[in-house]
């Protein structure tokens, strides 16, 4: 079997320099950029959606934009956010530039089907963006639930749907990629149970898009199928079933949760060891808890359908399924407290972003458990309490572990340090608007606000105002962001290799890293968070949980 | 001396869960309570909210208390210590909160049972109250007997048999109305008018797409479901007039798709039906119809 490598194309038509950036490159750092960068504009276009939704919300009445494009708006916020954001960035971005590093490969296991799953992915964007200008974008949310999905404008939903085709098969090209590449790809003497955290994490959310992803294809190729050919798999009308494509919907999407926090999950175990400068604590019950995450993942569907006449022995079930993947989640929470416990905590951007995803992260947790119970869901299903629990969990979760990675990895890309002072700076607008905006739409759900509504109960008006005073604070924080990511790549201190003093391969290289990423052989890195000193004040064997809360054995 | 830090762990511990007790208990972030299913559902908040504040505030605290104690004093470039993991902790932080998760489970299960939420909703004296929502479907062609599909109730929340006296309503959620048709009386009104302390079963149909019933001083929420009928129990016990609110994307007007719920005394009911029962109502409007 011939490899593929970035260096067939040498001497041939293939740009070097800034213009590979723009090509179709076989280099998995390059692709990683690639869907870094193109993430980031979706973002900001999912952004300003999110903007025009928060000034409708401004005021109780509908008089921002027509009703018919506020649907449009919230069916692409969620779209572009979930599809061209989140999910490319956390799995695409960072596992593309990372994993080969992490497992001492020079390329993924599959280098062309990389590039194709990244060229996949700027048209289906621009064909889902596009269609609101060209024929007017879907207007059911990003659930697309029949028979509504059925009933509005049908070129708009069908463009919906060959869009989220398109993306969806980008996820399982990366997927397959990424299991390939860290079960066959590893350096000879490298074990499994040695790789950093973030191989453990998108080895779990690759099984997770394997096997969900095409159920949501499927799903949405008989939608399509209804729509275009006036089939009646999901039309009441024709003895179609509706609650049968939530299930299937909800079979993919839930997962979909896993598959953007996971593997922000695994960056976070990254990043704090480095900057605690302590070992990541429990590594193989981390590993454990990953795959219990991953299995439990698949069984909690319906737990989005506990007010859609699901019978009640399947709401117990899922309650419970639900309840316990607050376990796994949790394991992970206590071992990165035990983790910064006792270290030696830079306060840098990283550092605070990561911090601060914890907070969020557990905050929007405990409204998770409480969700999960079905007398507790029958109120809040599908109100704004739903709509500030996700985000704590997809932006205060897996946005912020976002931007901890940046300013932890940019000195990587770019061989240069972000700006710490404006770092701190968009920390603290992104923490104080992400909390002004999201916190108080969990009292609006209590008290009586649906979501994706346009217009609504006049006493809602005043949380509302605040809510959309910290979006704006939200899109005001990118600007220092946006400032010293341009200007740090030409005029950014300059980091040298290793500028964390870190240990885990990637650093083990120049910075940016060479097109095979080593010059010679890569390095066999056995204990990727070795830091720490002390070892004969305090032996490993005999330390007991109160000689580490109390601290024995520190200087 | 230092004071042993086991003392000062036990006693953050036992300010924080005071501390998260009290919240639970004396934080209000609920409405009105005008349903008997809304005390049981605001005793589970507050056990929920107790537990999350207790929680949160320690995970929070732990979190704060790392980044000032220890934060890396300038000039200091040594590592942590090495600890790599701790056996003992691993099986403390996966048993307790599989244990709170059991509990929360079981307990949301009773509560759920107290709604009626686990009663079957296809027995037969719930069959026996549903003849008019055959005669509501289309497509029937089925005698009568009730047990047909088409009468077969899909989801919800039901009494199980186990109440009498309840007041049938039959719920028709359109694009972008509720209708309410009373079979006692057969008035037909865009409100939902019910007396204080009888129970209420909405018996539910869609005509176009999905819907969703929802009215938050009762802490109930059911999808109204083209095709498939589902039904909702309550029993009011405060008068008053409450929103009902659509709470699934249906259309542009979602926003707008709202009514009210108005509990009356029971006197102020029965007066309530006299003058709208349509036997009056078309003496009133129409006279010169009176066959109507």
């Amino acid at each position: 079997m011939t490899v593929a490598s970035p260096n067939d194309f040498q001497d041939s038509l293939q740009p070097q320099g800034w213009l590979r950036y723009f090509s179709f490159s076989l280099d998995h750092k390059v692709i990683g950029l690639q869907y870094l960068v193109t993430g980031f504009l979706f973002y900001f276009i999912g952004g300003a959606m999110a903007g025009v939704i928060r000034a409708e919300l401004a005021s109780p009445i509908s008089d921002f934009v027509s009703r018919e494009t506020y649907n449009e708006v919230l069916t692409l916020h969620g779209t572009v956010m979930i599809f061209l954001w989140i999910v490319p960035v956390v799995n695409g971005g960072f596992g593309n530039y990372l994993i080969p590093f992490y497992v001492g490969a020079r390329d993924m296991a599959f280098p062309r089907l990389n590039a194709v799953a990244f060229w996949m992915i700027p048209p289906a964007g621009i064909l889902l963006i596009g269609s609101y200008f060209i024929t007017g974008a879907a207007q059911s949310g990003w659930t697309a639930y029949p028979p509504l999905s059925l009933t509005t404008p049908a070129l708009g939903q069908v463009v919906w749907i060959v869009s989220v085709l398109l993306l969806g098969g980008s996820s399982i090209f990366g997927g397959i990629n990424f299991i390939a590449t860290v079960l066959k790809l590893r350096r000879p003497g490298l074990k499994l149970m040695q790789l950093p955290m973030y191989c453990w994490a998108m080895l779990g959310t690759s099984i997770l898009v394997v096997l969900s992803t095409p159920v949501l294809a499927g799903t949405l190729l008989l939608l399509s199928f209804d729509i275009v050919a006036h089939t009646g798999f999901f039309n009441p009308a024709l003895g179609g079933n509706v609650v049968v494509y939530q299930h299937l919907f909800w079979f993919y999407s839930h997962p979909a949760v896993y598959i953007m926090v996971l593997p922000a999950f695994g960056l976070v175990s990254e990043i704090l060891p480095i900057h605690a400068r302590k070992p990541l604590f429990g590594y193989t019950t981390m590993v454990y808890s990953i795959m219990a995450i991953v299995v439990l993942g698949l069984v909690v569907w319906a737990h989005h359908m506990f007010t859609s006449g699901t019978p009640p022995w399947m709401r117990l079930f899922f309650t419970i399924a639900t309840s316990f993947i607050a376990v796994p989640t949790g394991i992970k929470f206590f071992n990165w407290l035990a983790t910064l416990w006792g270290g030696k905590l830079a306060l840098n951007s990283a550092m605070l972003f990561s911090c601060a995803f914890i907070v969020n992260f557990v905050f929007g947790g405990i409204t998770g458990v409480a969700l999960a119970q079905v007398p507790f869901d029958i109120h809040v299903h599908d109100t704004y309490f739903v709509v500030g629990h996700f985000h704590y969990i997809v932006y205060g979760g897996t946005v912020f572990v976002i931007f901890a990675s940046i300013y932890h990895w940019y000195p990587k890309f770019t061989g240069r340090l972000l700006n710490e002072d404006l770092g701190r700076l968009h920390f603290l607008l992104t923490f104080v608007g992400f909390n002004l905006c999201f916190a108080p739409q969990h009292w609006l759900g209590l008290n009586g606000m649906p979501r994706r509504v346009a217009e609504y109960d006049p006493s809602f008006t005043t949380l509302n105002q605040i809510s959309s005073v910290g979006a704006l604070l939200m899109a005001i924080s990118s600007l220092p962001f946006l400032y010293n990511v341009l200007v740090s790549a030409f005029r950014g201190q300059v980091a040298g290799d290793n500028p964390w003093n870190a240990l885990t391969p990637e650093w083990l290289t120049s910075s940016p890293p060479p097109v095979e990423n080593w010059i010679g052989e890569a390095p066999l890195v056995e204990h990727p968070y070795g830091y720490g000193v002390d070892e004969e004040t305090l032996s490993l064997e005999a330390a007991t949980g109160k000689d580490l809360w109390s601290g024995a054995g520190r200087r | 001396m230092p004071i042993p830090s086991s003392l000062v762990t036990l006693l953050v511990g036992m300010a924080l869960v005071l501390s998260g007790l009290w919240v639970g208990y004396n934080v209000n972030l609920l409405p009105l309570d005008a349903s008997a299913n809304a005390p049981v559902y605001d005793s589970l908040f507050r056990v929920l909210f107790s537990i999350g504040t207790i929680l949160f505030l320690g995970i929070v605290g732990l979190v704060v208390f790392s980044l000032v104690r220890f934060r890396r004093r300038a000039g200091d470039h040594t590592d942590g210590q090495a600890i790599e993991g701790n056996l003992l902790l691993e099986i403390v932080w996966t048993a307790i909160p599989a244990i709170v998760v059991l509990f929360v489970g079981i307990y949301s299960y009773d509560i759920y049972e107290r709604m009626g939420g686990m009663s079957s909703l296809n027995d037969h004296s719930a069959m026996h109250r549903m003849p008019s929502m055959e005669t509501m479907e289309a497509s029937v062609t089925s005698p009568e007997g009730g047990q047909e599909p088409a009468a077969r109730v899909w989801g919800g929340i039901g009494t199980g048999g186990a109440e009498t006296n309840v007041l049938p309503v039959e719920v028709t959620a359109m694009q972008f109305a509720f209708i309410f048709h009373y079979p006692e009386g057969d008035i037909t009104s865009g409100e939902l008018h019910v007396p204080n302390g009888r129970p209420v079963e909405l018996r539910m149909k869609a005509n176009d797409v999905i819907h969703a019933f929802w009215v938050p001083q009762f802490r109930l929420k059911q999808d109204v479901i083209p095709g498939q009928p589902t039904v909702l129990t309550f029993t009011p016990t405060k008068a008053g007039s409450y929103p009902i609110i659509c709470a699934e994307l249906c259309g542009p007007y979602h926003g707008g798709m709202r009514s009210t719920v108005v509990v009356h005394e029971p006197d102020a009911y029965d007066a309530w039906l006299k003058k709208n029962s349509p036997v009056t109502a078309t003496v009133a409007s129409a006279p010169s119809n009176p066959t109507a």
